[in-house]
């Protein structure tokens, strides 16, 4: 007899000590449906078995948060009787292996976990990595990842309003799909994914239920990938979607939720049907009785453990009274979505798996036990035995000088319109901002909702270079980055979601970067005085052996109090003066002008103040809502080179700038600094409003014409540099 | 004045063309697919989205709506309607509108700010704009490239039907076209989003013009 055949809990997953547990929690040993089940709760995907323990170190609260991190999705108040719900998931490991219904279905899981806590959804940002476009496969999981996302998000109705992509070479196996949504509701619409009330029905809304997705979390989210045929044998792990079917469930859902019809309510995401009775039954302190029998089934001859356990997409599980049961039906019928009672809320605790009502008992375990008792590891952490020797290798002296830095800026240019074109970003008519700038800006308005003047903004960031030679410093400096595209807009910057994508857990030096990288969110969110109000961990990103860079991405929602007008955005204008605020530091380390130029990764990350970033953020609000500047844009990736260009090609003017004299000034990426670009009379207050914000700031020099020029450094036609920009992703795609 | 915005399975942009015909000073009415009963509005506009989730073909199935029956016949009365997009789509499978949309040239969906000439401010719905105007408006869709056999074209072309024309074609549509009439001038289908173009906050403004139209000759 084979070791798996005798310890069939290894082959789900499970090890020996897990196995264990789970005989002590029941006081005898599962039977196959039970430690089924166990399995997929206790996975790293729903469990957080190696994250849990690090996850709490991290700010949740602040005085308008009215939902957490612990529910479908978190929320906070923003006035005018209105709250916002947002949160962010990875799926990459679907999209890895099948990019279009992989990307597709993480856009459906996360609106369900949005609109299941009774908000409307009204944008979705996507933050994208993948392999260097010379690869043929990157370009195949570019092309249908997007393709995938376009097809979910256009066809269900959320628009698509902002994101970012990154080509890198260690994600060419492992690509990362992050999406975000976010949504907004009345605030007394709030509604929390737990069961109560004994006697109450469990009603299943949407779609039939299949034998697709059957392990998905267990097999594809908490494994990493091996050689290219084992990929293929995973591909039926991956779910398809529906849009059509999710549009139908999103009216539905929030039409009952309008009417009080629902006492709690929940997606059914990873593990399906086993996750979402055992989560509502167990936050609700119940337990619940499920029918198998009463589960629409996609096709015949379905096994218990496949009904409990499938993954098919576009399903709601909703606690109702059976008063309100033939109300929910009609609700149902009304926009032609399906609706069974699988179940009953029960007193005890106890999750109860019967063949149909009345019938054999198939498992019986405490939902509590699948929900909450999953073993938290502290996993043997490790510092990386080269990071000294890295962070020593400073590109600015092991790198030659270009002698050209007008093809380097160039080279460093992506415009990444052929993406989001593919998007629909208009719908609802919000989109004040769409994507390709700082951070996209949106109305706050949806149907039904209470008349209101204020604005959002939301930005994802996230860098992995910075990480992998720092993590507890380049996530806190990612934060700050994405809270400074928001004060870019106009935006107070007011909560953060992340979604942490690393590598295998098993490796110590993963494990340190982990929770170095929560550190450093911990530290930035705490002095930026920003809760965590959600979050997603996906680990074991990894191929072949090789780890992925550390890229934890936070998302960063920002409220702007009156939205009167649209925020200048990223551009410059003629007979402008350009101002700089902050200091640069000179360093190349972590820069993408040395990775992606030269391949070097080493070098010292230049320091972070968060007092002064704080400081900066303030200002730079302050002085795009009074109108004082009439062109913004954070340095970031590729530095002042970058920043500068790109304010060029987005309006079409130039600028001749004296501040930076050499290649390293130009594309150091220090953090906390900003381009305004103010009109002359307003330039001497932008001065004036950072020296009593404390915040330094340096003359750069005027915008206007059709060249950009860096004295001594940069020299091109903004036409030329437009080109370059609008060229470099479709060029790398036709290479077939 | 009532302008009456119907609201198949999948459509998406049922509630900004409301809001569009609000703007426009009309009173906005939320048809529903399976009520044949128009309910005494005056217009009717057949919203974008993904009715039925583009499924078979785009709009191949909302045609067959209860809605539809009562919209056909009325129109073939003079009703004024508007099909955008997918409301465009279901008005050529419903044969109120000759030719067919098929998917974009370059496979793709495409949304992106469009220039449009107006070249037939005859209809029901552009009387408001000038000769010849030039406009931009969101253009977003999967399926908008027009197509029709070259017979039907010239006599588009002849009767003066082409209501607008893309300045710079997105999306494979034969002779540029965006937008077209039927005979009576009432029944307009455009691909490009008239009810995402009312406010200069978000976009261009340019798009009021289509409901205003209809709301003035209604009134008149």
């Amino acid at each position: 007899m084979s070791a798996v055949a005798e310890h069939p809990h290894r082959a789900l997953g499970l090890t020996d000590a897990e196995y264990d547990g789970i005989c002590d929690k029941l006081g005898r040993e599962p039977n196959g449906l039970e430690l089924a089940v166990f399995s997929l709760m206790w996975s790293e995907h729903c469990g957080y078995k190696h994250s849990r323990k690090l996850l709490k170190l991290l700010p949740t609260e602040g005085p308008h948060v009215v939902m957490g991190p612990d529910e479908n999705a978190g929320a906070v108040d923003v006035g005018n009787g209105l709250a916002v719900a947002f949160k962010v998931e990875s799926h990459n490991h679907p999209s890895a292996v099948e990019p279009f219904q992989g990307a597709a279905t993480g856009v459906g899981g996360i609106l369900r976990d949005v609109f299941a806590i009774g908000a409307r959804p009204i944008a979705i940002l996507d933050s994208l990595r993948f392999g260097e476009l010379d690869s043929a496969r990157s370009r195949y999981l570019l092309d249908h990842a997007v393709a995938g996302i376009a097809h979910y998000g256009n066809s269900v109705g959320v628009p698509t309003v902002g994101g970012e992509v990154v080509f890198d070479e260690c994600y060419a196996e492992n690509p990362l799909v992050n999406v975000l949504c976010l949504g907004v509701m009345p605030k007394d619409r709030l509604v929390l994914g737990r069961a109560s009330g004994v006697g109450n029905l469990a009603v299943l809304l949407g779609s039939s239920t299949g034998r697709d997705g059957i392990g998905g979390v267990s097999v594809l989210a908490s494994a990493g990938f091996g050689d290219a045929e084992a990929e293929q044998a995973k591909r039926p792990s991956v779910q398809v979607g529906d849009p059509f079917e999710e549009k139908r469930l999103i009216e539905a859902c929030l039409e009952l939720l309008d009417a009080g019809l629902v006492v709690g309510i929940q997606d059914l995401g990873g593990a399906g049907l086993t996750c979402a009775t055992s989560e509502t039954a167990s936050r609700g302190g119940v337990g619940m009785d499920v029918y198998v029998s009463e589960v629409a089934q996609r096709e015949p001859g379905m096994e218990p453990f496949e009904v409990m356990t499938s993954e098919s997409q576009e399903r709601m599980l909703a606690i109702v009274t059976p008063e309100s049961l033939d109300r929910v039906l009609e609700t149902a019928r009304r926009w032609e979505v399906r609706a069974s009672v699988v179940g009953t809320v029960t007193a005890g605790g106890g999750l109860r798996i019967l063949d149909r009502l009345g019938g054999a008992v198939l498992a019986d375990v405490p939902a509590a036990s699948l929900h909450e008792d999953a073993p938290l590891y502290d996993r043997p952490m490790a510092r990386p035995s080269d990071l000294d020797a890295r962070r020593a290798d400073d590109p600015g002296a092991a790198l030659p000088a270009p002698g050209d830095c007008t093809a380097d800026v160039l080279a460093l240019l992506a415009d990444p319109a052929w993406i989001y074109r593919q998007y629909d970003h208009q719908l609802f008519l919000n989109t004040v901002e769409g994507p390709g700038g700082d951070a996209a800006v949106l109305r706050l308005k949806a149907p039904g909702l209470p008349a209101s003047d204020r604005g959002l903004a939301l930005s994802t960031d996230g860098n992995a270079r910075w990480c992998s030679l720092d993590p507890r410093q380049g996530t806190a400096m990612n934060v700050a980055e994405a809270a400074l595209n928001v004060a870019c807009v106009g935006a107070r910057p007011v909560a953060v979601v992340n979604c942490l994508n690393f590598g295998n857990p098993e490796h110590p030096e993963v494990m340190w970067q982990l929770s170095e990288a929560i550190d450093g969110m911990a530290e930035a969110c705490v002095a930026l005085e920003l809760p965590v109000i959600g979050g997603n961990v996906s680990l074991y990103n990894e191929s072949r052996g090789r780890d992925i860079d550390p890229t934890p991405v936070v998302g960063v929602l920002g409220l702007i109090d009156h939205l009167e007008r649209r925020p200048p955005g990223v551009g410059l204008v003629e007979n402008g003066r350009l101002v700089l605020l902050g200091e640069t530091q000179a360093t190349l380390g972590g820069s993408q002008w040395a990775a992606q130029l030269h391949g070097h990764r080493n070098g010292a990350l230049a320091s972070l103040d968060l007092d002064l970033h704080k400081r900066l953020l303030e200002l730079v609000a302050a002085l795009v809502n009074e109108g004082l500047a009439a062109g913004v844009h954070d340095v970031s990736e590729g530095g002042l080179g970058v920043a500068l260009a790109e304010m060029a090609v987005r309006s079409g003017v130039g600028a001749r700038v004296v501040g930076p004299s050499t290649h390293v000034e130009l594309f150091s990426e220090s953090p906390s600094r900003v381009v305004v670009c103010a009109l002359p009379d307003a330039a001497q207050e932008v001065f004036r409003r950072a020296g009593a914000a404390g915040v330094p700031a340096s003359f750069l020099g005027g915008s206007g014409g059709d060249r950009l020029v860096v004295e001594g450094l940069v020299d091109v036609s903004v036409a030329d540099a437009r080109a370059a920009w609008q060229a470099a992703i479709p060029t790398a795609l036709a290479t077939a | 004045m009532k302008i009456g915005v119907v609201t198949f399975p999948g459509s998406l942009d049922d509630v900004d063309a409301r809001r569009a015909a609000a703007v426009a000073g009309a009173e906005a009415v939320a048809l529903w697919h399976g009520d044949a009963d128009l309910h005494g509005v005056d217009a009717v506009v057949l919203p974008g989205g993904f009715s039925y989730g583009d499924y078979l073909r785009a709009g191949a199935i909302s045609r067959f709506a209860p809605v539809m029956e009562t919209i056909i016949k009325k129109a073939g009365e003079g009703l004024p309607v508007l099909g955008i997009c997918n409301g465009f789509q279901v008005l050529c499978e419903s044969h109120l509108l000759p030719g067919a949309l098929i998917k974009n040239h370059h496979r793709k969906f495409i949304c992106k700010d469009q220039p449009l000439r107006i070249e037939n401010n005859r209809t029901a719905w552009t009387s408001d704009y000038d000769a010849n105007h030039e406009i931009t408006i969101v253009l977003k869709n999967q399926d908008g490239s027009f197509v029709a056999d070259e017979a039907t074209l010239d006599r588009l072309e002849g009767e003066g039907r082409v209501v607008a024309r893309y300045l710079g074609n997105p999306n494979g549509s034969y002779r540029d076209i965006a937008g077209i009439t039927n005979e009576r001038g009432n029944v307009v289908g455009l691909m490009p989003h008239p009810e995402h173009a009312v406010n200069p906050l978000c976009s261009s403004a340019d798009g009021g013009r289509l409901f205003e139209s209809a709301a003035a000759a209604l009134v008149a």
